[in-house]
């Protein structure tokens, strides 16, 4: 293992964690990211687990797009990164 | 030994990292320091270096509930830093390479109670622990203890910081158990 290796994993880490928050998959949302302008799926972010809360960044510009923090009794999300989510949903 | 409530002991130092590692070449490094006024108060890495060191020996406190007790660093005192620093300043927002910041209470760098620290356990500071250089900061949660520091900016207002402002407590003392905000 390289001891300096950048440790994320892809997006799906937030299926569970968001499940928690939104009742409908939020993996397939497409977000926009404020600072690139660049549009994909939350799967397709990079998220750093090893930390306090969950920490998705771009995968173009690294920048930070959602911090997700549990903690015993409530959720914070902070989206202020991403310009806006969207999210697939069944036809009306 | 006593530890801080909800808090494990671990013998290993886990690698917590918001984002990318980055790598700080010590000739391009520089630590500043910016005043409420503006005021603007530069080290490069070999003045750095040049300035009196200390060895403190310190127990590290993580909010995710590991800590490591009797850990040894070489860095350089705040007391020193900021010695010749006019200001009257409240609080101060620390900057990392990368991106980072986490804010605290100015009079927290003081007296005797933190450090840039460049070596750890003897050994130059591996960028995956935050070197070239590192806030340490132990009496408070090790998330205030900022890699990669870039450098100070000292203000009259509290604002939050990267994990203050996802729902992390803005002061952050171990033995209060001030993980989360409302703790």
């Amino acid at each position: 293992m390289d001891l300096f290796s950048d440790e994320y994993t892809d997006g799906n880490a937030l299926a569970g964690p968001l499940r928690e928050l939104f009742t409908v998959d939020m993996t397939s949302a497409v977000g926009r990211c404020v600072s690139c302008g660049g549009e994909g799926p939350v799967a397709g972010m990079k998220v750093y687990a090893q930390a306090p809360g969950l920490v998705a960044r771009c995968p173009s510009c690294q920048e930070v797009l959602m911090r997700l923090v549990r903690g015993p009794s409530d959720a914070w999300l902070d989206l202020r990164g991403t310009m806006s989510l969207r999210i697939p949903m069944p036809p009306e | 030994m006593k530890l801080p409530p909800g808090q494990y002991l671990t013998e290993d130092f886990p690698v917590l990292t918001a984002g990318p590692t980055p790598r700080v070449p010590t000739d391009t490094w520089e630590f500043v320091v910016v005043t409420e006024a503006g005021e603007k108060h530069r080290w490069s890495w070999a003045e750095l270096m040049a300035l009196p060191s200390e060895q403190p020996t310190v127990d590290l406190h993580c909010v995710t509930k590991w800590s490591k007790l009797g850990t040894s660093w070489q860095g350089v005192s705040l007391d020193v830093l900021l010695d010749g620093v006019d200001t009257a300043a409240d609080y101060v927002m620390v900057h990392s390479y990368g991106g980072y910041t986490t804010n605290l209470p100015f009079e927290d760098l003081r007296n005797g109670q933190a450090w840039i620290a460049y070596r750890f356990d003897g050994e130059d500071l591996h960028p995956e622990h935050g070197g070239p250089a590192r806030l340490l900061v132990p009496h408070l949660y090790l998330w205030k203890s900022a890699k990669w520091v870039r450098g100070l900016r000292l203000t009259d207002e509290d604002e939050p910081g990267f994990w203050e402002s996802a729902g992390y407590h803005d002061y952050g003392d171990p033995w209060r158990e001030q993980r989360y905000q409302g703790d």
